[in-house]
């Protein structure tokens, strides 16, 4: 996935977010990207996953959300989202989910659509 | 033909077996077959079905649910074609039989069969009653397009998809009872517009009095949907399609589509043609044979038995009982002697019971009415001879157990009538359980009684959904599933087993909190993530569990545990509670309740310099700084420079106080000193669920002590009394009395034992007023008063543990925990939401 990314970049879709290192493991923070709101989380095995930081539900903080290997569940009124796929496990509407990694410098990159 | 060829083909030539064939697949008819399958009729009779719908049987009950898309159609087949073809019944779906010849024992159906029998059943239903209403049909004598009935799976279909076409926004309901009710609110799901037109004076007038209706149309119109009382329909506007309806006495309505629920007509065509004795519909005796024909019975809405015509379904599941044991034999002696009828239902999400009279009818009948319209709720009951003999409950049909009960079997009534209305202090609702008679019916639309769930359970099937697939119960409308539970409970006493995952700590780890905490210790599992490394299921973390054992950890290691913060809920994380927002609200400590001129000169400032759009008295007696973003938290506390005062996580939150002996004239005992000492003792400690507490300075309990999770009453005699297990918010209770002593560093000890025992004790999220009663008033005095157990001494060190690891979680603010730990989570909304007033 990632060296499509990288063909990608001079369509400019990549985002940089800066240090991996900004999101404690098994946390999310939320980044405003191209006037989007997108959220980070840092899985505890280390990898990425961004979904759109606004719950289709009621507007909550996705990025407050309590994570585990699969989902994010909103801090609201605990839906649940597939971190791969933004759809909701919880008869909510989908978030978006985003292409997302970290280069070799440990920065965060997002590509947006 | 086919079928009778393969029928032919299937019988063996010495097939003796009597032919029973049956006009009509539907609820009474498939019923019928089920009973009589049920007494061994197989073995005596080759059975015959004629459907004059092209499906299997299905709950006609459910219609309302595929209309609103809560239910697919193929979801509310009762009976599916594997179930005719495993108990050898020839089902003839889409056949409609015209006549009977009763002489030559044939039925003749429209393709052109004739079908020979020994005993028939006729169980033809009803239909929609169309009223004469001009525009109704085409020249061609079909419905105008748009117009539609609501009676088969057809009928819903057609209206789901002409609902769904974009440029169909308004509908118009013919009918304001229970069934124009249902499609009304149906259609608004598929976002139609709806008028009801209803020609009574009030909605559901066979169900219910002026005054209920009343109610009811208060509720329906506040959904949404407009009602027009005393109205009727004139005619359908349109010509080509329906465009609108035109009323008599009011402006014509505009719209695309029209549904006729306007009541019911039993099919008798097939018994007139053949020259069956027919009324009102088709006439039986107490054994549901039609008067002077041997071998033909009748059931269902298709039947007049003694001059009633039921349009229910609880009638039919007796009669057909009955009609099963004259059929097969087993029992000669079964009568049918009439239904009592109640109906108990969700119309348009609104919670409807009705039996019997409506309105007192004598002058000697009592009354009891409660009307809270502005809740949508509604109770009457009519009492004659000190016997129910009429109720409608609306909004809140949580009586309506024993109201049916006391109502079918005229049970002996309480003096204090309004106990029949309402719960007070009474036996709870499990009692309650334990009460009924065996045969009380317990789901009214499949007919389950009490008696038939519980011989089920011991039959040993103890889960839940096993006996409702069992017994059908709660299969229905679905509105009797919380008292199928209880009675599947009750019956269980105890041991039921519905969903392993139940009797779990958290879902993710599959054991109770007691295996769970052995396991924990055991293994010197510090941190949640070691918990799901060594105990669940494939090491995977289960983002639903971690926050239940984050707080059983720190419970269970104090300082020694591993604090890892992505196992926190939000607000464990950043010591605040999210509002709807996501914005926090920011509560500084004020121990039980007292607050001094500098501490209120400060929060004053604090909220004037971050614009905190509402400043608000909590029930606990504190100070409520609300709407402040995630960002400005660390600032806020900084200028506050006050301890947390604990308004978010699963927590000991605050001790409400009076100001007792120091300045009120009644106060005996020093209840604002009390207070502060246990929140100083206390505070931050976790637990299962929110810990909140009070001291009152005397009996008069104006801190609300008996409805807290601890409440200490200063009482004469410098004597303290100390409740648990009370609550005032979703439920409310008033606690226990756990032991009266003698001085406040006793109601300290025990206080502390009492938390520390239900932390170590209670499910996650189980507040006080749930474990008390649960584990019992006396277990607890024995353990924590008596120290029967011996555990006192160790449930004190362990809370003296906790109470040493405390560290104020706001002086977090100058050197945060986790790299952005109270950066913003929505970085581009400006405004917060929570109303500035």
């Amino acid at each position: 996935m990632s060296a499509e990314l990288f063909n990608d970049r001079q369509a400019g879709g990549l985002h940089i977010l800066g240090p991996v290192d900004q999101i404690p493991v098994g946390e999310g923070r939320a980044y405003g990207v191209a006037g989007e709101q997108v959220a980070v989380f840092r899985l505890r095995d280390g990898s990425l996953r961004a979904v759109s930081a606004v719950c289709p539900h009621k507007g909550g903080p996705i990025a407050d959300g309590t994570i585990d290997r699969t989902v994010v569940m909103c801090p609201l009124h605990q839906h649940a989202f597939e971190l791969e796929t933004g759809c909701s496990t919880t008869g909510a509407g989908p978030l978006r989910s985003y292409p997302v990694f970290a280069d070799e410098s440990q920065n965060i990159i997002v590509r947006l659509p | 033909m086919t079928a009778l060829a393969s029928r032919s083909g299937r019988s063996t030539p010495g097939d003796t077996r009597r032919r029973l064939v049956v006009i009509g697949n539907g609820m009474a008819g498939a019923r019928a077959v089920e009973e009589i399958l049920a007494r061994g009729g197989a073995v005596q009779h080759r059975i015959t079905m004629f459907g004059d719908e092209p499906y299997g049987n299905y709950n006609r009950i459910m219609l309302s649910h595929v209309l609103s898309g809560e239910e697919d159609a193929g979801g509310i087949f009762l009976n599916s074609l594997d179930w005719y073809r495993e108990n050898d019944i020839t089902l003839h779906a889409g056949v409609r039989v015209d006549k009977i010849d009763r002489f030559a024992k044939l039925v003749f159906s429209d393709d052109g069969r004739a079908t020979p029998y020994d005993v028939l059943i006729i169980a033809t239903g009803s239909r929609s009653f169309m009223p004469p209403v001009e525009g109704l049909y085409t020249p061609g004598g079909r419905l105008l397009p748009g117009v539609f009935a609501f009676r088969t799976i057809d009928d819903t279909r057609g209206m789901v998809s002409y609902a769904q076409q974009d440029h169909r926004r308004r509908a118009v309901v013919i009918g304001g009872g229970l069934l124009g009710l249902e499609a009304a609110r149906g259609l608004q799901s598929h976002g139609v517009d709806v008028d009801v037109v209803h020609s009574g004076r009030h909605l559901m007038n066979a169900q219910m009095g002026p005054d209920g209706g009343a109610v009811l149309r208060r509720s329906v119109e506040a959904l949404g949907i407009r009602v027009h009382t005393s109205s009727r329909t004139t005619a359908i506007l349109g010509g080509d399609r329906v465009r609108g309806v035109q009323l008599r006495d009011a402006p014509d309505i505009e719209c695309d589509m029209v549904v006729v629920a306007a009541g019911i007509r039993p099919n008798v065509e097939v018994a007139v043609t053949s020259g069956l004795p027919v009324e009102r519909a088709i006439l039986v005796d107490d054994h549901m044979r039609v008067p002077d024909e041997d071998e033909i019975y009748a059931v269902g809405e298709c039947v007049q038995h003694r001059g009633e015509v039921y349009g229910l379904v609880a009638p039919l599941w007796e009669q057909a009982a009955v009609l099963a044991d004259h059929v097969t034999g087993a029992n000669p002696k079964a009568t049918y002697l009439g239904s009592r009828t109640a109906t108990k239902l969700k119309v348009a999400g609104v919670d409807v019971a009705s039996m019997g009279l409506q309105a007192p009818e004598r002058d000697t009948d009592e009354h009891v009415v409660f009307s809270e319209p502005s809740r949508g709720v509604f109770k009457s009951i009519v009492i004659r001879d000190s016997k129910i003999v009429g109720a409608t409950l609306l909004g809140d049909s949580r009586k309506v157990a024993y109201l049916t009960q006391a109502f079918d079997r005229g049970l002996p009534l309480p003096e204090e009538r309004v106990s029949l209305l309402f719960d007070l202090g009474g036996p709870d609702e499990e009692a309650g359980v334990a009460e009924l008679d065996g045969d009380a019916q317990v789901c009214n639309c499949n007919g389950v009684s009490k008696q038939a769930i519980a011989d089920t359970v011991r039959g040993g099937c103890t889960t839940l959904s096993g006996v409702m697939d069992a017994t059908r119960a709660g299969k229905g409308c679905g509105s009797c599933k919380l008292l199928v539970r209880q009675v599947v409970e009750w019956a269980a006493d105890g041991a039921v087993e519905e969903d392993p995952a139940a009797a779990y700590y958290v879902p993710g780890v599959p054991l109770d909190k007691a295996a769970l905490m052995a396991a924990i210790r055991e293994q010197g599992l510090r941190s949640v993530s070691a918990v799901f490394a060594a105990l669940a299921p494939g090491g995977a973390e289960d983002s639903k569990s971690k926050m239940g054992l984050a707080s059983l950890l720190k419970m269970m290691w104090a300082g020694e545990y591993i604090d890892e913060r992505d196992a926190r809920f939000v607000n464990d994380r950043v010591h605040a509670n999210i509002q709807r927002d996501g914005t926090f609200s920011v509560v500084p400590q004020m121990k039980g309740g007292v607050t001094s001129p500098e501490q209120l000169r400060r929060i004053a400032d604090v909220a004037d310099k971050y614009n905190i759009p509402m400043v608000k008295l909590t029930g606990g007696q504190r100070i409520d700084l609300l709407g402040v973003p995630k960002e400005d938290l660390p600032k806020v506390w900084a200028d506050l420079d006050m301890p947390s005062g604990y308004a978010y996580g699963k927590s000991f939150r605050t001790v409400k106080t009076c100001v007792g002996q120091e300045f009120c004239r009644f106060g005996t005992g020093d209840s604002t000193k009390l207070g502060i000492e246990i929140e100083s003792r206390f505070q931050g400690i976790e637990s299962p669920a929110k810990l909140k507490l009070a001291v009152s300075g005397c009996p008069r309990n104006c801190a609300e002590s008996l409805v807290k999770d601890v409440g200490v009453v200063a009482v004469d005699g410098g004597r303290w009394e100390i409740y648990v297990g009370g609550a005032a918010g979703a439920h409310i209770r008033k606690g226990d009395l756990l032991a009266t002593v003698d001085d406040p560093e006793t109601v300290k000890l025990l206080a502390g034992r009492f938390m520390q025992y239900y932390r170590e004790r209670a499910n996650w999220l189980e507040r006080t007023y749930s474990f008390v009663p649960r584990v019992g008033i006396e277990h607890l005095r024995a353990v924590i008063v008596d120290d029967a157990e011996g555990l006192g001494a160790q449930l004190d060190a362990a809370m003296q543990e906790s109470v040493d690891a405390y560290v104020d979680p706001w002086a977090e603010r100058n050197d945060p925990f986790t790299p952005g730990q109270f950066r913003t989570s929505l970085p581009l909304e400006v405004l917060p939401q929570v109303p500035v007033r």
